[in-house]
This record gives C-alpha cells, structure tokens and sequence, in this order.
C-alpha cells in the first residue's frame, strides 16, 4: 500500500494495473488519453506483458478488449465520449454477448466542450445498452470503482461503463493503492454460444440480461458508492451524482449537509434508496454533471406530483459543467464573486504552432483555391481544425473523425465542384478510408488532403497507424497512383505545392494530395529527450 | 491552513511546473491536495489556467470558487487579470510583467500594467530580467514562484526542498540556479508587500 499523487485518469490506469489487467485498448480522444499513456509509461505493464499499444479507432478497440474478456483475461477500454458513438456497434451488443474476464468501459464526458464538438452524456449509452455504470467522485474511488468494476462484470459476465467528466479526468489528488492482483489465466467462456448473436442465441441473452438487471439494480441498493446520508432538514433533499458532490460538499466547510443526501456513484439507479427520498422530503434538488438524467427519470415527462428541481426546470443550467457556485445559488446560498475581468481582457483561442507544417499546407492550398468560390472545403478532428480560424479561414467544416472525406464526396455528389476534404493522418487510418473507397468506387472527383505529420498532435503526440502507411493504403484502395501526391509543407515550397494542388483540383476522378512533414511539437520533443540524455536541462 | 491558487498563462509556458513543487512541498507537510489542470486544444498557444488548492483539512472541489482563491500566480501580466473573478477580496495577484504575445489585438501593454496597478493586493515583477540574472530565462517560473513564496503559508525552506527534489536529476547548477531564482522572487516580494 502507497499513497500516490494521481490524475482521475492515472488512478483508473493504477486501479485496473493493480486489479489484474491484461489489456488496455484506446484510441487517444482528451480528456481519456493519459489512462493508457500512464500503462505504456508503466514498468510493470511492460514487465508483465500488458497489452498497450494504441488502437486504429474506438470500434477496433472496442472489439479487441471483448476478445480480451472472451479469452477470460481482464481488459479496459478507453475512449472520449464521442469516442462511444464509434464504439457504438459492439458496445451495445456486448451487453448481450457479456463478458467472460473482466471488461470495463471507459468513456470520458466533456461538459462544457473543453476540448469537443458536443456534451453528450455517456450515461445515456449505458441505459441503453443495460449495462451498470460506475461514476467515481474522486480519485480514490476512480482506483477503487475500477476493482469493484472488475469484480461485477466477472460476478455477473457483463461490462461496466466506467463513466467520467474533464474534471475527474484531469485533476490530480493522493490515491492509496492495494496490492497487486495476478492477471487471471486465458479461459474460454463457459457458454459455448454466449458469443454467437445468432437470433436464436441473442433472444435468449437478452432475456438473461433483462432479468439481471434487477439484480443489478438490487447490487445498487447495497453498493458503497451509493449512500443515503442522513440530514435533518426534510424540506429539500438532494441526489447528486459523480463529481457534483464535491461542489455540493464545497458549501459546507463543516462537511455536514442539513438536508438528506442520495449520492450516486453506480448505476441503474437504485430505487429504494431513490423511493426513501422521495417520501421523506418535500421537494428534490438533483446535481448531476452532463445531462438530467437521473432528473428525467425521477421527475417523468410531465413533471406531475413530485417537485423536482435541477437542470430542467432552471435551478441549475441546462448546459455546461457544474461548479460551487452554481451550487451555491441551487441551494439559495449567497453566492460569492471576486472582481470583473477589466474590459481591456481579450480572448487567447488556442492556434496554429510556429512552425507547424499545417500552416504552409493552408497557405498553399488558400492561394490555389483563390479563383474558385469560397465553402469547399470539408474537414475534420485535429490541430488542423484550427484552420477555421483567421488569418487561414481555410475550411468549412468539421463533424465527425473521418467525415470530411464523405462529406466532400456527398457535396461533390450535389455539384460543388471543386470538393476537397483536408484530414490528418491518424484521423484518416480512423474512419477516413472507409469513405475513400466510397469515392474511389464511384470515381467521384474529390480531392482528399492527408495532412501527414507522423502523429497524433493534438491530444499530445501519440503514434499514428498512418505513420509510413498512407500511400501503400490509398493505392490498395483504389486511388491512381499518378494521383497519390506527395508534397513538403514548407515556404520555400511555396510555389510548387500551390502548382500541385491546383492540377489535382482540376482532376476528374479522386486524387490524395499527402503534405507530409513532422509535427513540430514531436520534433521539440525529441530533441529535448536527445539532449536530456546527453546532459542534465534546466527548468 | 487552507491555500487556494489560480495558476495562470498561456499553453506551454508551463504553470504545472509551478504546481507540482507548490504541491510537493505541500504533500510533504501532510497537507492535503487538490489539482485540476487543463489539457488538449487550449495547450495550443491558447490561455490556459489551473486550479491548486492545498489544505490540512480535507478538500472537497477540484475547483475553487468564484471570489475564494487567495492567490492568483500568472507568468503573463494579460492572462493574471483573465482570472480577477475567482480572487477573494484580500487576495494577492502575483504576476510577470513580461507580455506574451501571440494574439493580433493583445492589448497596449502600458493599459494592462495601469490594470494590474490598480489591483489592491498584487506583485508584478519582470521575471524573465530577474531569471536571466540568476542564470538562466529558462527559471522564470521559479522567480514567479519565489514572489508568490511569502502567500503560500508554508516555511520558506519547504519550497527550497521542494525545488531540490523536483529539479534533483538535473544536477547541482540547475538546482543552484533555481535556488537562486527563487530568491530573488522572494526578496522583491518582500520588498513591495
């Protein structure tokens, strides 16, 4: 037992280290990169043979970590929210096949966009698939939850959503740790059929899984992560769930809240605790962080009867994070404010890196694009998105990972003409050659941009499944080789580059435009560890 | 004792350094830790902030409140007002006075010092001049810290520990270095409280 000082995210990588893992899948997506980064980093998981290489999309390492659980090894996967609309697909259904070793679910929500294109609520994800979720409201019972994790869906041969916030995510506080378990031996499931989703074999599954989820509501009624805290004051009571009990708690420097508390920390929700409170206090305040959904289903759609306050009805706000403050005013607390921002205080958006090889590849394509009509450019999930803003105001779009390609192809399809989709590589190996056959198959004329900088930059430079693969890759699928094009990004080339992207706009069939230089946050990177071990760096 | 912190500046200049001697010095003492940094597309050259609150009771938010910090450490004098709303009314601003400028409309720098000026409790200070001094630009953070040193509630020493330890396999002139970068923080502090 030692007391480490861990980030959320460090605590679940320790948590599932320490509780037998054998296998950590991921694409990296903030804020639920640094959980494999901290298992690569791990002496033990190298020493122990734990797997840990990065996946090519949420869906792959979905399915890879399921074929952990089959072969009854202990397996997590990790991914950002929308990480979980990818992984979709066999998420869902692993909820009928259940698991055979261990198999937890990571999925890391983002309220307030921090770093991402929606809020979505990953709870909503585990109530439909009927899987129990677990939500730690610290880092201590992140480490915790993920032995308990591991423990149910062994005890019951179901996953566990694991679900998070940025916050969790990304603060860091003192975890004790236990001892290590041994990875459990390669065993096959006792059920021969459990895994074949037959109709005939699936029916019969879920039957299985709508009886147990009573036991799982049942595990929920006696789980310490769920608790009925006693309060004197029944005029209000509170259900708060996650990290929103820190806020709540934040109110009350003696830690003693005068009303009843339900906190919750697993899921479904247990009903009589749910039922006590309700019948013991006049109205309800429910504090959860992402989307009223415990709210919604306490308060029903026409709000008759029980009074419920909370994101619905505005005590709280219907979006973004959760804070003491907000808190504070739900409970008709005085709300506390330092001094106002001086008018003179600008914004500082995130941009481009000096040097960054995207900037000559925008500057290019912006010059050779210059005589046609603004609005053709798709793209995607990256540093490049940064492109939108000024001085480059290159592109148009940016959706989902992989849906510039399709988008440019379906624009294509309606006649605007030129269509360009502009895509990094490790988005590409994501889910943009899927749609590069699309276009391949009809010979649509769009012209696919793979900015290729050897990594994945910007949830912090991990390796890209891209990197020395993306020629061999278009050609397999179909693209003509005298239109695969390299260029190097860089001023110099300035000219030339401009040249080459404007021959292939006037193409008639799909071209691959593939500027490739090394994003300039690696190459520090590398430079620095060079030279850390030649000599000792200053701060 | 109960020290909540606003870490303040621009992605890559490196406030969790800051932090993490701040927090080791802290988690020495027995104390009690809470950090929540921001990670992702803000690291890109855009503001970033983090909270630090250290305590010898138990914390309860990753994140401190509005009109509750009692420090706001910035290493860029814009970026130490971004943040006014969360410090408590006899809180101390302490900040670099030495802009970073990477937007198109960063504003008149003699505006944002006026703004700092009249802030009631604040130390400004050029640490990059003061970090060359001692050695090296590199331990600006370190000259920063060293002003925000007398508001940390702990023993001077504490935090010299602290810079032993983080900085201990860089060697002794790293160490010395930033000793000395730390001091001289503190001494200007001392002199402008």
């Amino acid at each position: 037992m030692q007391k480490l000082l861990l980030l959320g995210d460090e605590a679940i990588a320790q948590g599932a280290l320490d509780a037998g893992l054998s296998g950590i899948y991921a694409y990296p997506g903030t804020p639920s990169t640094e959980i494999t980064e901290y298992v690569q980093n791990s002496k033990y998981a190298q020493d122990n043979n734990i797997h840990c290489t990065w996946s090519v999309n949420e869906k792959t390492a979905m399915e890879s970590a399921l074929g952990m659980s089959y072969a009854g090894k202990r397996a997590i996967v990790c991914m950002k929210h929308v990480g979980l609309n990818v992984a979709a697909d066999p998420f869902i259904n692993s909820a009928i096949t259940g698991a055979n070793g261990g198999l937890i679910v990571v999925a890391a929500d983002d309220p307030s966009m921090h770093s991402s294109q929606n809020e979505q609520d990953s709870r909503f994800f585990g109530k439909f698939a009927m899987i129990p979720i677990l939500e730690p409201g610290n880092q201590q019972e992140a480490y915790d939850m993920v032995h308990y994790g591991f423990d149910f869906s062994e005890k019951y041969g179901v996953p566990v959503l694991f679900r998070i916030t940025t916050r969790m995510a990304h603060s860091r506080s003192g975890v004790v740790t236990r001892e290590t378990r041994r990875q459990n031996e390669v065993h096959l499931p006792s059920d021969q059929h459990q895994f074949i989703l037959l109709p005939v074999n699936a029916k019969r599954r879920y039957k299985k899984l709508l009886k147990d989820h009573f036991l799982f509501v049942d595990e929920s009624e006696v789980s310490p992560f769920n608790q009925y805290i006693e309060g004197k004051n029944k005029s209000l009571g509170i259900i708060v769930s996650g990290i929103a009990y820190n806020y709540l708690m934040e109110n009350f420097p003696d830690r003693v809240v005068p009303f009843p508390v339900l906190r919750i920390g697993q899921y479904p929700m247990p009903r009589k605790m749910v039922e006590r409170l309700v019948n013991e206090c006049k109205e309800i305040l429910v504090a959860e962080e992402g989307y009223p959904v415990i709210e919604e289903l306490i308060k029903g759609y026409l709000g008759r009867g029980l009074k419920v306050k909370g994101r619905l009805d505005g005590t709280l706000p219907r979006d973004g994070e959760l804070n003491p403050n907000l808190l504070a005013v739900a409970l008709g607390m005085q709300d506390t404010v330092g001094l106002p921002v001086p008018e003179l205080v600008v914004g500082r958006p995130p941009s481009l890196c000096s040097g960054c090889p995207h900037i000559d590849t925008y500057n290019a394509l912006n010059e050779a694009l210059a005589i046609i009509p603004r609005g053709h450019i798709f793209s995607d999930i990256g540093c490049y998105t940064l492109g939108a803003l000024k001085p480059y105001e290159a592109i148009n779009s940016c959706v989902d990972m992989g849906a510039s390609v399709t988008m440019a192809k379906g624009a294509a399809d309606a006649g605007i003409l030129p269509s360009v989709a502009v895509i990094g590589d490790s988005t590409f190996t994501h889910s943009g050659m899927t749609g590069l056959l699309d276009a391949v198959v009809e010979k649509t004329p769009i012209t696919v941009i793979i900015l290729d900088n050897a990594t994945t930059a910007m949830t912090g430079g991990q390796d890209s499944a891209a990197t020395g693969r993306i020629e061999a890759i278009c050609k397999g699928i179909g693209v003509e080789e005298e239109h695969i094009r390299l260029l190097k990004p860089l001023r110099k080339n300035h000219g030339e580059n401009v040249r080459i992207i404007a021959e292939e706009l006037a193409f008639q069939g799909v071209s691959v435009i593939i500027p490739r230089r090394e994003c300039i946050v690696s190459i520090d990177k590398r430079i620095r560890e060079k030279f850390k071990k030649t000599q000792p760096a200053s701060a | 004792m109960k020290k909540d912190i606003i870490l303040a500046g621009v992605g890559g200049q490196g406030i969790i350094s800051i932090a993490s001697i701040i927090g080791h010095a802290a988690l020495e003492q027995g104390m009690h830790l809470k950090q929540s940094e921001i990670h992702g597309m803000s690291q890109r050259g855009g503001d970033v902030m983090s909270n630090l609150r250290i305590s010898t009771q138990e914390i309860a938010s990753d994140l401190i409140p509005f009109g509750k910090a009692d420090l706001i450490i910035s290493v860029e004098p814009l970026e130490s007002l971004r943040y006014l709303p969360y410090l408590s009314s006899d809180g101390w601003v302490i900040t670099n006075i030495k802009p970073f400028n990477n937007i198109p409309n960063y504003p008149d720098i003699e505006f944002v010092m006026k703004a700092i000026g009249r802030l009631p409790h604040h130390i400004a200070l050029d640490a990059d001049t003061m970090a060359k001094e001692a050695g090296s630009i590199k331990a600006s953070n370190t000259v920063i810290l060293g002003a925000s040193s007398p508001f940390l509630g702990m023993a001077y020493d504490k935090i010299e520990e602290a810079i032993r330890f983080i900085f201990r396999n860089k060697g002794d002139d790293i160490i010395n270095l930033n000793l000395k970068a730390l001091k001289s923080g503190c001494d200007f502090a001392q002199r402008n409280i």
